[in-house]
């Protein structure tokens, strides 16, 4: 029997349809995973089921849970429903929680509303729930400010607060996307144990379909407000039965296989007779070996930020050799100094000790424009890093401008539309602004402005994290593309082991500023030496 | 499409606000004219005579003077036969007087009435509009000038240079107000508008600097910035290209919200004796006049004055708020 049926829900806002009639079952004592892309409807599915839409959605169909059918309740019924039988764990632990309340004051007031329960029995109460959430001396983190706990302590007492009630269905949307992958194993874990001993049933909302694999018993999958497939876990892994599953299952890059090229979702959509083809390719990118010039070299940086008498050494002395059109990986964990080295190497920041030579010679002698102009960056947020009041013209122009690659506006203007075909965007994005774009668009422009200066150094600091794995695919294949064409090196920074494995020759991760182990791509995913390397590895859902 | 565009559209959605300009872009225009001479040119012709009632009132007026008149005693009186020795002389002068003010035939009655002089009214705020405009959008200029320079240098590149312009601004905001205005005013010497907007624009841009200076340490270390600089943008380009079109639309509101305190700040230093000269008409120099007319019952000065300046300052607040509307959308 099911706790929850959806049927026939559609959700309309101004002019568009996020939710195209959509229906599927919660039955009991199961977990149901929600997978989708950005724009899929899978978030407005979860603020449906909770009535927490804004006032402009118009909503039509049915959501029978118990049989009430939750569209027609009434507010009030609904506030008792929520938090109570129905709750919640967002995917921001930070933004969820009040930072001026304590973290006990918080989950206790879950149980004082529904519950009634009175001051110290709350208390008791509360110990027990962060007991269960595994938070470690739950009775000192009671209370604990917000910020005075770790992203994983914060998740950690999000999951208390959302079981304070003893709800029976628990709604989960993206509950770890914001975490380190070790520190989203332990909650994976955590949330999967609840569900099983308190009979729950879940509905896990997120991006990633190795995790919906690792936690759920049925998937659905959705795509621009309607659902692709949906079935067991079994079923929908072993054998898809529609060309966007396939699409999005082969688009991911694997850890134990290492395509030319990753398979697109357009690919299957095309053409679905051909589909499946990315797991032929299984042969390693015929890569330049040996006997290439080193374009870079890291002695010992170091990074120390000071801030009144606290000192926090950001990076720890690295040193590494990166040669021509190799791909260098940086693997890391949050907090571990990956993002500051990359600006050291590019000397967008000044480092405290060590130096970087380029082609042997110490960059600091090196005049600033013919440095820049090596070394070309590409941000993890393609919506922060192109400036709103610029065309995409003038953005592709100013580095050409400002290091007199071209003569006069047309032929810069020339040269940028060229930059934008290369990158698979057409000659008319030129007058258009960033706001245009979607994420995917606005980091091909951010990679054609680093190409107009023909760098031979290309930093990617998480380039393609903030994108939906299909256009994290196009994206990596782009880059790939361009190495061969430009011959450029490649720093290639990120916390997705999967993605580095698949972009880079070699290998350095990177833990709390030092580098904890350097090697050859594949020798290093096969056997990694030091035991975080190992932890990272196996904390990837597989 | 530009976020200015975007912006613009937002705004012509605003009807309040497209009202608002309307008044304002009138009040501007007006200004203008009797800037270029085509309007209020003579408005220091004495045309009326002292204390000229408007002309809607002048029907009432002329009645009562006529009754007072007519209860007065008129001609000669009859001093127990004892003919006045200075008849002659007075006759004489009283026509020598009336042949005058028939040579200069002075208006009895102006359309809103005439100050002491007997000059236009309507003219003298036409004129003081001018004036008080002149004032308050260039001594907002100023302001917004030195505030985002100042709060541009500090905030990007931090360090001792923030620190100087931080003490600065400490002292300038822990002196009362009016203390500072006087003692510049003092300091400073000779009356005129170019005084006013001096002192105007050196004591308010402290606010302006606070608001500039905190957006730049937003901004400077986006990633955008970032970009620019891996680009190898130098620091002026960044900062004036790249950072103050992402922060203009601050300025810009600044900057209106500046004009309208900056008129009412004429007014007060005008009333003060502080203002324009006595050889220049602002609105705040017709308000210092008030106070001696209205004992007099004489209302139409403060009036009018009153009037342009509640009317363009409204005009002015209301468009104000409507831009920063249109081009933050967020703070809504």
């Amino acid at each position: 029997m099911s706790l929850l049926a959806i049927d026939g829900l559609r959700v309309d806002f101004a002019d568009v349809q996020a939710l195209k009639g959509i229906s599927f079952d919660i039955p009991e004592h199961t977990t149901v995973a929600l997978v989708g892309e950005s724009g899929s409807g899978k978030s407005v599915t979860a603020l449906s089921i909770l009535g927490l839409l804004p006032p402009n959605a118009r909503v039509a169909g049915e959501i029978l849970y118990q049989r009430r059918n939750l569209l027609k309740a009434a507010p009030r019924e609904l506030r008792a429903l929520r938090g109570a039988s129905i709750s919640m764990i967002f995917q921001e632990p930070m933004s969820s929680l009040n930072p001026v309340f304590s973290v006990g004051f918080q989950v206790g007031e879950a149980l004082r509303m529904h519950l009634g329960f009175s001051g110290r029995k709350a208390r008791e109460r509360c110990i027990a729930l962060f007991e269960e959430a595994g938070l470690s001396d739950p009775a000192s983190k009671l209370d604990a400010y917000p910020f005075q706990l770790s992203g994983g302590e914060q998740q950690r007492v999000m999951i208390a607060m959302a079981l304070a009630c003893e709800p029976q269905l628990l709604i989960a949307d993206e509950p770890t996307s914001a975490l380190d992958v070790t520190v989203q194993k332990q909650i994976l874990e955590l949330i999967a144990a609840l569900q099983r001993r308190r009979r729950m049933s879940m509905l896990f909302i997120t991006h990633d379909l190795a995790l919906a694999r690792a936690v759920a018993e049925r998937v659905v999958v959705m795509r621009r407000g309607e659902i692709r497939e949906q079935g067991s876990v079994a079923q929908v892994f072993e054998a898809p039965r529609d060309a966007y599953t396939r699409a999005l299952l082969a688009c991911r890059p694997a850890l134990d296989r290492r395509p030319a090229r990753l398979p697109v979702i357009e690919d299957f959509l095309r053409n679905e007779a051909s589909a499946g083809r990315g797991d032929a390719g299984t042969a390693v990118r015929p890569g330049k070996q040996g006997g290439e010039s080193i374009i870079l070299e890291a002695r010992g940086l170091a990074k120390t930020f000071r801030s009144g008498r606290r000192e926090v050494r950001a990076v720890k002395g690295a040193s590494f050799r990166l040669a021509r059109g190799r791909t260098l990986g940086l693997v890391g964990e949050s907090g571990s100094g990956k993002t500051t080295l990359g600006l050291l190497v590019a000397r967008l920041h000044p480092a405290s000790a060590g130096s970087v030579l380029l082609k042997g010679e110490d960059a600091l002698r090196v005049p600033r424009k013919v440095f820049k102009r090596a070394i070309q960056v590409v941000f993890q947020n393609p919506y922060a890093s192109l400036n709103p009041r610029f065309s995409v013209g003038e953005t592709l122009a100013e580095p050409m401008r400002i290091h007199g690659i071209g003569a006069g506006k047309g032929e810069r203007r020339e040269r940028a539309a060229g930059l934008l075909a290369k990158v698979g965007l057409p000659a008319a994005a030129l007058f258009k602004y960033p706001h245009e774009f979607s994420g995917g668009q606005r980091q091909r422009i951010a990679i054609a402005r680093a190409l107009a200066l023909e760098p031979e150094l290309l930093i990617c600091d998480e380039a393609v994290s903030a994108l939906d794995v299909s256009v994290q695919a196009q994206l990596l294949n782009l880059l790939r593309d361009l190495q061969d064409e430009y011959a450029m090196s490649y720093l290639f920074i990120s916390h997705d082991l999967a993605v580095v494995r698949y972009m880079a020759d070699e290998v350095m991760v990177m833990k709390d500023g030092e580098v904890v182990e350097t090697g050859g791509a594949e020798a290093l995913y096969a056997d990694p030496r030091h035991p975080y390397t190992r932890a990272l590895l196996a904390a990837i859902p597989k | 499409m530009s976020l200015w565009l975007l912006a613009w559209r937002r705004f012509l959605r605003d009807r309040v606000g497209v009202a608002a300009l309307a008044v304002v872009a009138a009040f501007v225009a007006l200004a203008a004219a009797s800037a270029a001479g085509w309007v209020a040119r003579d408005w220091s012709g004495e045309v009326g005579v002292s204390y000229a009632p408007p002309r809607f009132l002048a029907a009432k007026i002329n009645e009562q003077e006529d009754k007072s008149a007519a209860a007065a005693p008129s001609g000669a009186r009859d001093d127990y036969g004892i003919p006045d020795p200075l008849a002659a002389e007075l006759a004489e002068i009283h026509a020598r007087l009336s042949g005058a003010a028939a040579a200069e035939s002075r208006e009895t009655t102006l359309v809103f009435g005439a100050d002491k002089w007997g000059r236009d009214v309507v003219k003298k705020a036409i004129k003081g509009g001018e004036t008080s405009l002149a004032v308050g959008v260039a001594a907002a200029t100023l302001a917004a000038l030195i505030g985002t320079l100042a709060g541009a240098a500090a905030g990007y590149y931090g360090g001792w240079l923030d620190d100087f312009f931080n003490w600065l601004y400490s002292v300038f905001t822990s002196i009362p107000y009016l203390l500072l205005v006087l003692a510049i005013a003092a300091v400073l010497g000779h009356k005129g508008i170019a005084t006013v907007i001096l002192i105007l624009g050196l004591t308010g841009w402290t606010g302006i600097f606070r608001l500039i200076r905190a957006e730049y340490l937003k901004h400077r270390v986006r990633e955008y910035v970032l970009a620019a600089d891996a680009v190898g943008a130098s620091d002026a380009r960044r900062m004036f290209a790249h950072i103050l079109p992402n922060v203009s639309h601050v300025v810009l509101v600044q900057l209106s919200l500046h004009v309208v305190l900056f008129i009412k700040s004429e007014v007060i230093l005008s009333f003060l004796g502080f203002g324009v000269g006595v050889d220049t008409v602002s609105w705040g120099s017709m308000l210092a006049e008030a106070p001696s007319e209205l004992i007099l019952g004489v209302w139409w000065q403060i009036a009018a004055a009153t009037l342009a300046m509640a009317l363009a300052v409204t005009a002015f607040s209301l468009f104000t708020d409507s831009l920063r509307d249109a081009l933050d959308p967020r703070l809504g």
